[in-house]
C-alpha cells in the first residue's frame, strides 16, 4: 500500500526527501486550513482516508519541537532559516493573510473562552486511614467466611469449581471474585432494583426483602411510588410517556415493526436510517454520520476498523470499558496518559514521535488520542482546546466519545465541541450515544471523510443488526425538538433548564460541605463517600426517604474512593431538587459525610445579606 | 426528653462506630464476634495504660532531672 521504492529516510542528507515525502503523503488532508482539504471529488474521499494510514514521519532534527507547525496548503515549509524570521515576530502567513499572534501572556489564557473550574479535593488523612481500616475488617471477615465455606461449615451459595476440577487452575480466587463474594453480596440490595415505570424524574420501585442476607430476594408485592430518580441518565428529560410526544414513534412502530433482522450492508438500511444519519450530521455540523444499534458496540467494533497494528493509541486513564475493549481488539499499541493531564499527553506524544515503534524505531502509522467528553465517574470535562492544539502540533488524530456530553453541555446541546466554542472540524472522529440525552438506544460516529470508509469497513455494518426504526424515530423526534425543527422552543428550554439545575445542585452541595468531583458545568455529580460501611447505609437511607440514588464502589472506581453519583435532569423541578438537597443535608450530618475543608459555612443565608450601607 | 436525647446521641455514636469499622455490613453473629474482640482489645489497652503509664512517666522525669540538677544535691549530702 505504501511507497514502493525503498528510499532512505534517515540521516541528514535525506532531509529534503523526508520533507517531500511528508508533503506527498499529507497533501490535501493535513493542511491546517481546511479549504485545501475540501479540494477533490467524492471519489477522492476513500483514497484520502487510505492516505491517512500512511507513514507519519520521524522529525528528529528537522523541526525544533517547540515551534508551532506551519503547514499551509499541503506544503511543508523548510524549517531552516525562514522559520525564525517569521515566527519570532509572531506572524504566520496562511493563504497570504497575515495573522498577528496575540501576546496575552500565558499560552493557555487564550485557549479557553470561559473559566474552566474543576474540583478534585482530597479528603483529610483520617478518612483514608478509616477507609483502609474498614476494608481491612471486611477482608478479615471475608477470609473467615471463605474458610467456613471451604470446610463445609457453611452452605455455598456462589459458583465454585467442581470437585473433579480442584487440581486445575483456580477460577474464583482472584481479588475481584473475593470482593464480589464477601463485600458486594452484603450490600447487593442497593443495585439492580426492579422498576415498574418509565425512568423519568420520578419512578416506581418494587419493594423486595431478603431472608438470607442478599443471596436471594423476594417481592413483598408492594410498589414504592414516586421515588425521585437521581440515577438515570435522563439529562434532557426525554424519557417520558406523554402520548402526544410519542405519537410519531407509535406510528413508526406500527409501520415498521420492532426488528430489522438484517445487517446494514445486507438488507437492513431503511429510509429511516438515511433520515436519521442526515439529521445527526446536520445536528453536529459535520459532513456525514453513521448510526449503530448499540452504543457500546459503536466503540468496541469501530475502533478496530480505524486503527490496527503499527498504530498508537493514547487513551485517558479513566476511559470507559467500551473504549478500552475497542483499543485492545484493534491490536494497536496502547499508552495511557493521566486523567485530563495535558503534560502527560504531550510527553507521550513527543516520546512516540521521537522514538517511534518499540523495537524497529519506525514511525508510527497513525497516532490516535481517545478521550471522552464528560467522564461519567468523575464528572470532569475534557480539556478539548488544549488537546486539539496538541493534536495539530504533533499530527495525531482525535477520537472524542461524547456519550454523556451530547445534549447535556453546550449552549444548544451540541456537546463539548460547542461548549468550548470550537468547530467540529477540529475533531477527527465524533462519537456519541443516544442512550443518555435522547432517551433511546444506540450510538453514532460522525466526521469528515470518515463515514464512507466506515460503511464498508466497520464490523457493525457487516455483522450487526441495524437500529430499530421505532427507536430511530424516537431519536429523530428528540433531535428535532432539540434543534427547534418541530416549531417549538422546547428543546432549547430543556437545555437551559438542565444548565440551571446543574449549577444550582452543584452550588448547594458545595455550600453544604460535601466533596464533589468534576467540572461546575457537568450534570454528572459524584459525591464522595469513601468508607465501605457508608455505601450501603447511604443508599438504604435515601430510599427510605423516597429518593433513588446510585452508589458506586470498586471496581468501577478506585477502591478507596467510593461515591454516590447523581445525574441531574432537565425534568427535575426545583422542588424535587430541594427535597433531595434537604435529605442530603440531613443524611450528611447523620452519617458524617461533609468532609470538605473549603466549604462556606453551613448557613449560607447569613452571608447573603451583606449590608451595603455605610455607617458613619 | 433529655433522656431521649442522650439515648439518641449514644445510638448515633454506636452507629458511627459501626460505619467507620465497616461492621455495619456484617451479619449479627459476625458483629458480636467483632464487638467482643474490639472491646477486649480496648480494655487491655486501657488497663495497660492505667497500670504502666504513671510508672514510666515518673521514671522518665527522674532520668531527665538527674541530667540537669542531679550533682549539687549529692555533694551537699556528703559534705554534711
Amino acid at each position: 500500500m505504501e511507497p514502493s521504492k525503498q528510499i532512505s529516510l534517515t540521516g541528514r542528507r535525506s532531509q529534503k526527501r523526508r520533507l517531500k515525502s511528508a508533503s506527498d503523503n499529507y497533501r490535501g488532508y493535513m493542511a491546517t486550513d481546511h479549504n485545501a482539504g475540501e479540494r477533490g471529488a467524492e471519489s477522492g474521499k476513500l483514497r484520502r482516508w487510505k492516505l491517512l494510514r500512511g507513514r507519519t514521519l520521524l522529525w528528529v532534527h528537522v523541526v525544533p519541537i517547540m515551534l508551532p507547525t506551519a503547514v499551509c496548503n499541503g506544503h511543508l515549509h523548510h524549517h531552516h532559516q525562514k522559520q525564525n524570521n517569521l515566527l519570532k515576530s509572531g506572524i504566520c502567513k496562511k493563504n497570504g493573510i497575515t495573522k498577528g499572534m496575540k501576546k496575552n501572556g500565558v499560552s493557555n489564557g487564550t485557549l479557553y473562552k470561559k473559566t474552566f473550574i474543576e474540583h478534585f479535593e482530597q479528603a483529610p488523612m483520617y478518612v483514608a486511614v478509616l477507609t483502609f481500616l474498614g476494608f481491612g475488617v471486611g477482608t478479615v471477615f471475608g477470609y473467615l467466611r471463605d474458610f467456613m465455606r471451604a470446610w463445609g461449615l457453611e452452605k455455598r451459595n456462589i459458583a465454585t469449581e467442581r470437585e473433579e476440577q480442584k487440581d486445575f487452575v483456580p477460577l474464583y480466587q482472584d481479588f475481584e471474585n473475593f470482593y464480589t463474594r464477601n463485600l458486594y453480596m452484603r450490600i447487593r440490595d442497593n443495585w439492580n432494583r426492579p422498576i415498574c415505570s418509565v425512568p423519568g424524574p420520578q419512578f416506581d420501585l418494587m419493594e423486595r426483602v431478603t431472608d438470607d442476607y442478599n443471596w436471594t430476594f423476594r417481592f413483598t408485592g408492594r410498589t414504592i411510588k414516586n421515588v425521585i430518580n437521581m440515577g438515570s441518565y435522563n439529562y434532557l428529560g426525554f424519557a417520558e410517556t406523554d402520548v402526544n410526544a410519542l405519537k410519531t414513534v407509535t406510528i413508526e412502530l406500527q409501520k415498521y415493526g420492532t426488528g430489522v433482522c438484517s445487517t446494514r450492508q445486507e438488507m437492513g438500511t431503511l429510509d429511516k436510517h438515511v433520515e436519521i444519519e442526515k439529521l445527526v450530521a446536520k445536528f453536529l455540523g459535520v459532513e456525514d454520520a453513521m448510526v449503530f444499534g448499540m452504543g457500546f458496540a459503536t466503540n468496541s467494533m469501530n475502533i478496530p476498523a480505524l486503527v490496527g497494528k503499527g498504530c498508537l493509541i493514547l487513551s485517558d486513564e479513566l476511559n470507559h470499558t467500551s473504549l478500552v475493549l475497542g483499543a485492545r481488539l484493534s491490536g494497536a499499541t496502547i499508552r495511557i496518559f493521566k486523567h485530563n493531564n495535558m503534560q502527560s499527553l504531550e510527553n507521550l506524544l513527543r516520546d512516540a514521535i521521537i522514538y517511534g515503534q518499540p523495537r524497529s524505531h519506525r514511525a508510527w502509522r497513525k497516532i490516535i488520542i481517545l478521550v471522552e467528553g464528560i467522564y461519567s465517574m468523575e464528572g470532569s470535562i475534557v480539556r478539548l482546546p488544549e488537546i486539539v492544539s496538541l493534536k495539530k502540533k504533533y499530527k495525531a488524530y482525535l477520537y472524542l466519545d461524547e456519550a454523556h456530553s451530547i445534549g447535556a453541555v453546550g449552549a444548544t446541546g451540541r456537546g463539548v465541541v460547542e461548549y468550548f466554542g470550537m468547530s467540529p472540524d477540529d475533531v477527527d472522529v465524533l462519537m456519541g450515544t443516544f442512550t443518555k440525552s435522547f432517551g433511546a438506544a444506540g450510538g453514532y460516529l460522525a466526521g469528515k471523510k470518515l463515514v464512507d470508509f466506515l460503511r464498508t469497513h466497520s464490523h457493525s455494518a457487516v455483522y450487526a443488526t441495524s437500529m430499530c426504526p421505532a427507536v430511530a424515530e424516537q431519536i429523530i423526534r428528540a433531535m428535532k425538538c432539540l434543534m427547534g425543527l418541530d416549531g417549538t422552543t422546547q428543546g432549547l428550554q430543556r437545555v437551559r433548564q438542565l444548565g440551571r439545575n446543574t449549577r444550582y445542585f452543584r452550588r448547594r452541595l458545595h455550600e453544604m460541605g460535601f466533596i464533589i468531583y468534576g467540572n461546575d458545568d457537568s450534570p454528572v455529580v459524584p459525591l464522595l463517600l469513601y468508607m465501605p460501611g457508608k455505601i450501603g447505609a447511604f443508599a438504604r437511607r435515601m430510599l427510605e426517604k423516597n429518593i433513588g440514588v446510585v452508589v458506586v464502589g470498586f471496581p468501577a472506581t478506585p477502591i478507596t474512593e467510593s461515591r454516590a453519583r447523581f445525574c441531574v435532569s432537565a425534568a427535575h423541578t426545583r422542588e424535587m431538587l430541594d427535597t433531595v438537597l434537604n435529605a442530603l443535608d440531613e443524611l450528611g450530618d447523620f452519617l458524617r459525610l461533609k468532609y470538605s475543608r473549603y466549604s462556606k459555612s453551613s448557613h449560607p443565608e447569613l452571608y447573603e445579606e451583606t449590608s451595603h450601607e455605610l455607617e458613619d | 426528653m433529655d433522656i431521649k436525647r442522650v439515648k439518641d446521641y449514644i445510638y448515633w455514636l454506636y452507629y458511627q462506630y459501626l460505619l467507620i469499622t465497616c461492621s455495619y455490613v456484617l451479619e449479627p453473629w459476625e458483629q458480636s464476634m467483632f464487638h467482643t474482640i474490639t472491646v477486649t482489645v480496648v480494655a487491655m489497652v486501657v488497663y495497660t495504660a492505667y497500670v504502666f503509664v504513671p510508672i514510666h512517666v515518673r521514671l522518665a522525669l527522674e532520668f531527665f532531672s538527674q541530667i540537669f540538677g542531679g550533682q549539687p544535691e549529692s555533694t551537699v549530702s556528703i559534705m554534711n
